[in-house]
């Protein structure tokens, strides 16, 4: 059997006490879970219960406490700056926030061109020619390239960060809430962007969100997060359908009722919630 | 009605002025009663965002208002800063779509909590920061006493837009303009937040704008809706006969593109085409290019909001020649 590319085994994040008022936090404690490669794992849990905290210890933007992360059979933990810039090409994130991951000054062109720079993979002859191509590849109009984050909408904006991470051409990649600030048209657009990769290049995806629905339609499998351990996993439908943790239930049952949606008329009804069916 | 609203927004017209003059949003009207929810609709760059921003009179440099924006009477379209700063975080709050930004990261959130507290109501250091403490404990932070000695970096992307929840509803505000404030929340949170909300408006008679790309929060919790597209008004009326009946092809565009109840693809369905950015409006409707009712006539004109029922108003040529459910227009042709 091959190893999975993304493999965390008991990992451990906390941040420290910041005087005697202010204890430790225990976000992580102990989680294991991988990632193949052209597999959607994600990962659901209420605010707080160490998503993103999860997410940080992977992408070795903190080191975690205590566990191992392997990636592409790599023990990333021990591996110092110099060494993990050039294997994180091959783990690149999207993260919530659609304006704090572009800064202020930059323009779009410059966002999305400055990964394939630093890589030193910019060739000035065909290099616009990419960054207009990665353009397309998360429908934004090229004209959008003069621009400064200030004068995008919040979903253009978390495209510019969609194609920047792209630009990559990344093995994995870690969505914390990638598509939460998109419209629901735009966001079935973004995530059918990530499954056609996924189809196509055997894109893993670590994917953090809080769509039930979504998880639902393109997670292969889904573990839930609660104060930082995981207290429930297994293949994505048969969690969101039949989940066997009360904290599960409870994530699925809080969605709004979608009754006010039903449209009455006709044959059967649409519904407009962000939830799993319970069968 | 209109003599009742509390917001009374009448023919809005955002002008971007540099680096030339383009119209983002165009003859924009809507009001809200006190203790009401209106849902602003509509995809990525309709400028819902804007909108929310010209009531509140928060543009950035380089956009000009025109138009009328009515506060409890108070004309604010053109009014100067001193009025605003009257109104501000006392009558009238803001969730800014980057809520992030708001928060300061050299203090800690009880600190900017309490601050605001006082910058409205002369009360002490200790009272405010009780009902800082108060104000994160009823937007379901755990341990609010204990957390609100934390930093905003210290907060879970959750928290943080939690706390400025808590900052915009901490004085009572009688409007609330929120803009996506529950994009960052699990739905155990989000329904907090939302039935939060909804209790203010009961209680204190707290109106609310709330800007949402989640048609279901709009059903469920908003009285009546605003679907807006290229920045122009597409449809708006009570929210149960707006998203239950559409009328706008775009509305049911929008509805028809969720999620479906089963499916057995990965691939989701969505609405055919992109958006067109308000700086490069075509002629005619909007909607034309993406529209499957689409006729020679549509590119041409623009059409202006009618009352298909009472209340219930939407921009289309053929709003009484479309069949019943409109979703219809767009079956099979989601991808
Ligand atoms: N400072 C600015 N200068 C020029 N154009 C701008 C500026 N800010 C926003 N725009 C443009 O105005 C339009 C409306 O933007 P707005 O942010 O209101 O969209 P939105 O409906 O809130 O979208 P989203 O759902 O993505 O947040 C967009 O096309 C955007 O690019
Ligand atoms: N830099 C930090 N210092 C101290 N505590 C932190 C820090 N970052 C996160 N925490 C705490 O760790 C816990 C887990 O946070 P994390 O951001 O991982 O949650 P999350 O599951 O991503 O939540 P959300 O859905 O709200 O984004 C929270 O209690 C949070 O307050
Ligand atoms: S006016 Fe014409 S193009 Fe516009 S929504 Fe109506 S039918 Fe479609
Ligand atoms: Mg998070
Ligand atoms: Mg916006």
């Amino acid at each position: 059997m091959t190893a999975p590319l993304l493999e965390v085994r008991d990992l451990v994040v906390r941040y420290p006490a910041r005087g005697r008022r202010t204890p430790p936090v225990l976000a992580v404690d102990r989680i294991s879970f991988t990632v193949d490669a052209g597999e959607t794992l994600a990962l659901v849990g209420e605010s707080g219960s160490g998503k993103s905290s999860t997410a940080a210890a992977v992408l070795m933007l903190r080191k975690p406490e205590g566990g191992s992360v392997r990636f592409g059979g790599r023990e990333l933990t021990t591996v110092e700056e110099p060494g993990l810039r050039t294997l994180r090409r091959g783990f690149q994130p999207v993260f919530q926030d659609p304006y704090g991951a572009l800064s202020p000054r930059t323009t779009v062109f410059d966002a999305v061109a400055e990964p394939l720079r630093v890589q030193g993979r910019w060739d000035p002859a065909t290099g616009p020619a990419r960054v207009a191509e990665l353009l397309d590849l998360v429908h934004l109009d090229r004209s959008v390239a003069r621009r400064l984050p200030h004068e995008l909408s919040g979903g253009q904006c978390q495209r510019v960060g969609i194609a920047r991470a792209l630009a990559s051409e990344p093995r994995l990649l870690v969505l914390d809430e990638p598509v939460s600030a998109l419209d629901p048209s735009m966001r079935a657009g973004v995530v059918n962007l990530f499954t056609e990769l996924q189809d196509e290049l055997g894109l893993a995806q670590l994917f953090i969100c809080h769509d039930l629905t979504l998880v639902r339609h393109v997670a292969h499998r889904v573990a839930v997060l609660h104060r930082g351990r995981i207290v429930e996993s297994g293949p994505a439908r048969q969690v969101c359908d039949a989940p066997t943790h009360d904290y599960t239930r409870e994530l699925l049952s809080s969605v709004p009722d979608p009754d006010r949606l039903t449209v009455k008329d006709g044959h059967g009804w649409r519904h407009a919630s962000s939830r799993c069916e319970l069968a | 009605m209109s003599t009742e609203a509390l917001l009374e927004v009448r023919g809005l017209r955002i002008t971007a002025t540099r680096p030339h003059e383009v119209d983002l949003v165009r003859d924009v009207s809507f009001e809200v009663a006190a203790g009401e929810m209106l849902a602003v609709v509509g995809e990525s760059g309709a400028g819902k965002s804007i909108t929310a921003r010209a009531v509140l009179g928060l543009l950035p440099a380089g956009m000009r208002v025109s138009g009328s924006v009515r506060f409890d009477g108070e004309e604010l379209v053109g009014a100067s800063d001193a009025v605003y700063r009257k109104l501000w975080g006392h009558r009238m709050a803001f969730v800014p779509q980057d809520a992030l930004s708001v928060l300061s990261p050299v203090h800690t959130v009880g600190d900017q909590l309490a601050l605001a507290v006082r910058s409205v109501r002369g009360v002490g250091r200790k009272a405010a920061l009780e009902r800082a403490v108060a104000a994160l404990d009823r937007v379901g932070i755990p341990d609010a006493a204990r957390r609100a000695r934390a930093y905003p970096h210290e907060f879970s992307g959750g928290m943080r837009q939690r706390a400025v929840i808590a900052m915009a509803t901490v004085n009572d505000p009688d409007l609330v303009v929120a803009d996506e404030p529950t994009t960052a929340l699990d739905p155990t949170v989000q329904a907090r937040i939302l039935d939060l909300l909804d209790t203010l408006r009961e209680r204190a008679g707290m109106a609310v704008v709330l800007v949402t790309h989640d048609l279901a929060v709009a059903a469920v919790h908003a009285d009546r809706v605003l679907v807006m597209y290229a920045g122009r008004h597409v449809e708006s009326g009570p929210v149960h006969r707006v998203l239950r009946n559409p009328r706008a092809p775009y509305t049911a565009g929008l509805l028809a593109s969720l999620p479906p109840r089963h499916a057995e693809s990965r691939y989701l369905p969505a609405m055919p085409g992109a958006p067109v950015t308000t700086g490069s409006p075509p002629a005619g409707c909007a909607f034309a290019l993406r529209c499957p009712a689409a006729t020679d006539h549509c590119t041409r004109h623009e059409p202006e909001p009618a009352e298909w029922q009472d209340g219930h108003w939407a921009s289309c040529h053929r709003l009484a020649e479309l069949p019943r459910r409109t979703t219809d227009l767009f079956a099979g042709s989601t991808a």
